[in-house]
């Protein structure tokens, strides 16, 4: 099982390089590897803890500010602001993450949404963040001060190493001893209390992690397009990635890759379409999953292929 | 005249009266939440849809069909009750022994379903509910003048949210309730039908959200995103309460209604936030809840 | 496991490949008079949520009217309208816009709806020398901080709403001001530019109270404005929360001994809230449908299209169309840069403006108008909703040049 995830990885280098000389537009597939790395990141908790975040936009969100403000006002190279935004949504992970796993289920859902909700309003409030105008013209700038970045392929390359080492990152985690604990906890978590392990510190750290991981697809988002609005620390958004994670498979690895570039492509192919109709069909994606396809496609493919695997 | 803090004590009480007809709706919606919960360990993200549609359908009834507010009080609970009946059977059944989770995603996907029909219809600009003629006018009582129909909310909320209470914690068919919340198995083997149980508790639940929907439609413009808006803030009014007894959430609604009254007076930028502030504190001194029982 | 990695491999190209294939449609774009044989305009509006009233698929509506009225060909080539809901996510926007331009060959976008799709969307045509008029969108910024040569700001700004109403409504004799204002940057803005009106025009600002966005409950912040005494409450909040907040203060009976002057209230909110609420508030219009003949003939032709009367913002993107349209055929090419410059050379008339000019900075000055919402009596048919109570010149209404923070313009 172990020995296949270095091969998934560079199926997805090879792919990812390959794909904007078939054609394809490469913001298009920036945007999608940003929200692909955003799901893994969430998957983390979903998946592999058995803990639904429902407020993982602030990470997201934040992060973006964060980077867009210091690369556009304080002329910080791109780099250090993809570090810088992480960081601090890491900080807020351990924040919001500590209260949340104080309980759990259900709650834990809804704790996390209420304490997003309230970043939301704060991200609303500052001056910094510009409201409903958003921050508007955040340049790309220079890799490490000397790589143009203003060439949409040239920035596609380093969003897709940023990409993959993200998940190079949480498949070695998920293999990882710490990642068989987090899988036992998701399990049967009084057990694993019993056994010993510091189930709290676990899963906090698993949280941490994963808001760090959304929090570098965030400002790599913002580089990319050059702006940040109150739509990424929405409780919509929240909501777009569990769907993500949910339509691709939650607990595999793939799944969540997947699951973003459907939804992420579904949104720009219905832009011109349906209008008015996006919510009702994104609310029935959802339906849709919960009850027929709980596995998500990549989880369904993967069972049908191997009966007797557990996970991909 | 008196101060309190630097505010006039009539300002002082008349925002606390506010803030009292805004607990109200928080009581009877975490009500809601709470009875739902209690058996079928499901929260229902769509309950901030169906207040949106219980307000909608008053709002249909009196414009297409001439249903003045008193019928559609009695009515619109039934019907919202009758359609969550329904999503339980359909839908929700096939949930059961799965991950609760899957409860909540699923009413989620309910929730932008319902909205997203209703801005498809309606826009979102609204629709206005005129206050029925015998609530029009104001109130004096003594220190401010409360318009009548904002008394009106606190009263029949009150009503409402007090006969639930009798009704689970002092009537047998309560307490058959309460047993089956405990052990479904137990009462299931003395012969209760506790699959109807579920589904007319959830339609009771649901029932409350549109009956909510209907108290506020003259009281605010009748829009599609008013269930939205309102919902994550009752979340975290269910937090704060723990859903571990009726009164406490009912209490917990009236209260932070109160605490975001006062917030708008000292602070009003505060108060959209304050709640959750709330919440916070309470996590850390008391996880449960401050009427929850540890699970 | 060999046969899993490829069938894997085959999910996620196939995936791709399918995801994206909408994208694929190459599009060969050449510079010319009229480059790739067409001029295209594109409508990025909002077709679901918070302003789809205000622009949405009426605003499609009246770009295609315009094209119509046009005669569909502009110097022999013909025009197309596209159009796309943004779903108020800037980042959809600016990808619908970015694939317009690059793979469509879109000339112009317009009515850019929400603030900030309309900046981002700025940003962006700026980059691709392409030309946006923005018409459903308010932010001053569009002409100041984010301003681009390549930029028209059409039918209204938050500037010359507050302004309007402020400074006109002090004008008249009401003298004392407290503010009901949305707490973030947007209310504070317009806040501040009424107040300044306020001010210049001799009156006096009593006190204001902050609410947050979405409030549920409105009574609060109305119980203290009623406190205030003050002769008119401003209300610095727009869509539900102004609403709400005027359904509130009719409900507490502010309105009787004070009058309540909204600084960014659109005809689909007064239509939303009914005359029996509404009457009575002041507030300011780029454009209104029964001012005049000609605006009642477009009002009309629009109402049997779309079964609403149109709101300024549609009616801009009307005109704006036009506008457009008319400069190419000036200028001979469908070339940006020349047709921006005729666009700022050339004085604007029809139903929409009179007299109107697209500044330096991009700001297109036009006269606006201060109204009051009718008295259910008054109201003869369906959607007479105000009495015209003041003509505010355009050059009096927008932010003058020598405010103006925008780069460019001030160089030149």
């Amino acid at each position: 099982m172990k020995n296949r995830m270095p091969i998934v990885l560079l199926v997805l280098a090879v792919l990812g390089c390959l794909a904007p000389l078939a054609g394809l537009y490469p913001v298009f597939l920036m945007k999608g590897l940003c929200f692909a790395l955003f799901a893994c990141a969430f998957n983390l908790l979903i998946g592999y803890t058995g803990l639904l975040s429902f407020g993982h936009a602030a990470f997201f969100g934040t992060a973006g500010y964060v980077a867009g403000h210091f690369v556009k006002v304080w002329g910080w190279s791109p780099e250090l602001g993809i570090i810088l935004g992480a960081a601090t949504s890491a900080g807020l992970g351990w924040l919001i993450g500590g209260l949340a796993i104080r309980r759990q289920g259900i709650y834990f859902a809804m704790i996390t949404l209420a304490l997003s909700q309230m970043l939301y309003f704060v991200c609303l409030q500052v001056p910094v963040t510009g409201a409903e105008d958003g921050m508007q013209g955040i340049p790309r700038g220079h890799l490490f001060g000397f790589i143009d970045l203003s060439s949409d392929l040239t920035l596609y390359y380093v969003v897709l190493a940023i990409f993959l080492a993200g998940y190079g990152l949480l498949q070695r985690v998920v293999n990882s001893p710490f990642g068989q604990v987090l899988k036992a906890i998701r399990e049967n978590e009084s057990r694993v209390l019993s056994l010993g392990y510091d189930v709290d510190r676990h899963k906090l750290l698993a949280f941490v992690l994963s808001a760090g991981l959304a929090g570098v697809a965030g400002a790599t988002k913002t580089i990319v397009l050059g702006f940040e609005t109150l739509t990424d620390v929405s409780w919509e958004m929240s909501g777009e990635v569990v769907l993500m994670t949910l339509v691709g498979g939650m607990g595999t690895l793939l799944g969540p890759v997947v699951g973003a570039f459907v939804i992420v492509s579904l949104q720009n192919y219905l832009a011109d379409k349906v209008g008015a109709w996006v919510q009702v069909i994104i609310g029935s994606a959802f339906v849709l999953c919960v009850l027929a396809l709980r596995k998500g496609i990549v989880g369904t493919i993967a069972a049908r292929l191997q009966p007797k695997a557990i996970n991909a | 005249m008196t101060d309190i803090f630097g505010i006039p004590l009539q300002a002082f009480l008349g925002q606390l009266a506010l803030g009292l007809v805004n607990g109200s709706f928080y009581a009877v919606l975490s009500l809601g939440l709470a009875v739902i919960f209690g058996l079928l360990n499901l929260i229902n993200f769509a309950h901030g849809a169906i207040y949106m549609l219980g307000a909608f359908l008053a709002w249909m009834g009196l414009t297409w069909l001439g249903v003045n507010y008193w019928w559609s009080l009695l009515l619109v609970p039934l019907v919202t009750a009758g359609a969550g009946m329904i999503l339980e059977r359909s839908l929700l059944r096939r949930l059961y022994g799965l991950d609760p989770l899957y409860g909540l995603l699923l009413t989620f996907g309910l929730a932008l379903i319902i909205e997203g029909l209703f801005r498809q219809m309606f826009g979102v600009s609204g629709q206005p509910y005129p206050v029925p003629d015998a609530l029009r006018g104001a109130t004096n009582l003594g220190f401010m003048l409360l318009p009548t129909y904002r008394l009106w909310v606190v009263a029949a909320s009150l009503v409402v949210c007090a006969s639930t209470w009798f009704v689970i914690e002092r009537t047998s068919l309560g307490a058959l309730l309460r047993a089956a919340t405990e052990n479904p198995k137990l009462v299931q083997a003395f012969g209760v039908n506790v699959p109807l149980m579920i589904m007319l508790t959830f339609g009771f639940g649901v029932g409350l959200a549109g009956f909510a929907g209907v108290l506020a439609a003259p009281a605010t413009q009748v829009s599609p995103l008013m269930g939205s808006h309102l919902i994550i803030t009752v979340f975290a009014v269910v937090v704060i309460g723990g859903m571990g007894s009726i009164l406490g959430s009912v209490l917990t609604g009236l209260g932070l209604g109160l605490v975001e009254g006062l917030a708008k007076v000292f602070y009003a930028p505060a108060s959209s936030t304050v709640v959750f502030v709330i919440m916070a504190l309470v996590l850390i001194v008391r996880p449960a809840g401050l009427f929850g029982r540890d699970k | 496991m060999k046969q899993a990695n490829k069938m894997k491999l085959s999910l996620v190209a196939g995936l791709l490949l399918s995801g994206i294939s909408g994208f694929a449609a190459a599009a060969d774009k050449d510079a010319g008079g009229i480059s790739d044989g067409a001029v295209k305009i594109g409508v990025l509006t909002d077709m679901s949520g918070l302003y789809a009233d205000l622009g949405g698929r009426g605003s499609v509506e009246a770009a295609k009217m315009a094209v119509e009225d046009f005669g569909g060909k502009v110097l022999g080539k013909p025009i197309e309208v596209l159009s796309a809901d943004h779903q108020n996510k800037a980042d959809i926007g600016a990808n619908i816009a970015r694939e317009w331009y690059d793979r469509q060959g879109v000339d112009m976008i317009t009515d850019a709806m929400n603030s900030a799709v309309a900046l981002a969307t700025a940003k962006l045509t700026a980059e691709k020398k392409r030309i946006l008029i923005a018409n459903g969108a308010g932010s001053t910024k569009l002409t100041n901080e984010e301003c681009t040569p390549y930029t028209v700001h059409y039918a209204y700004d938050t500037y010359a709403m507050a302004k309007g109403t402020a400074g006109t409504v002090a004008k008249q004799g009401g003298k004392s001001w407290y503010f009901l204002t949305a707490d973030y940057a947007f209310g504070q803005s317009l806040q501040a530019d009424a107040a300044k009106a306020v001010k210049a025009a001799g009156g006096e600002v009593l006190g204001e109270v902050k609410h947050p966005l979405n409030a549920a409950d409105f009574s609060s912040f109305i119980l203290q404005a009623q406190a205030s005494k003050a002769k008119v409450v401003g209300l610095a909040d727009a869509g539900g929360d102004i609403v709400n907040a005027i359904k509130a203060a009719n409900e507490f009976g502010l309105t009787k001994d004070q009058t309540l002057a909204g600084l960014l209230v659109m005809i689909t909110d007064v239509n939303s809230l009914g005359l029996p609420t509404a009457q009575g508030l002041l507030l300011t219009e780029g454009w209104y449908w029964d001012l005049n003949d000609e605006t009642r003939k477009f009002g009309k032709r629009f109402f049997e299209k779309m079964k609403k009367m149109p709101t300024m913002v549609q009616a801009g993107v009307y005109s704006a169309t036009t506008t457009y349209l008319k400069a190419i055929q000036a200028a001979g090419t469908d070339n940006a840069d020349a047709v921006m410059a005729e666009m700022k050379k050339t004085k604007i008339n029809d139903m929409f403006a009179k007299n109107g000019h697209v500044r330096q900075d991009g700001r297109m000055v036009h006269d606006m108008y201060l109204m009051q919402v009718k008295k259910p009596a008054e109201s003869k048919y369906p959607w007479d909703y105000y009495n015209v109570k003041a003509t505010i010149p355009g050059d009096e209404a927008y932010q003058p040049m020598s405010e103006s923070r925008c780069a460019f313009a001030k160089k030149s």
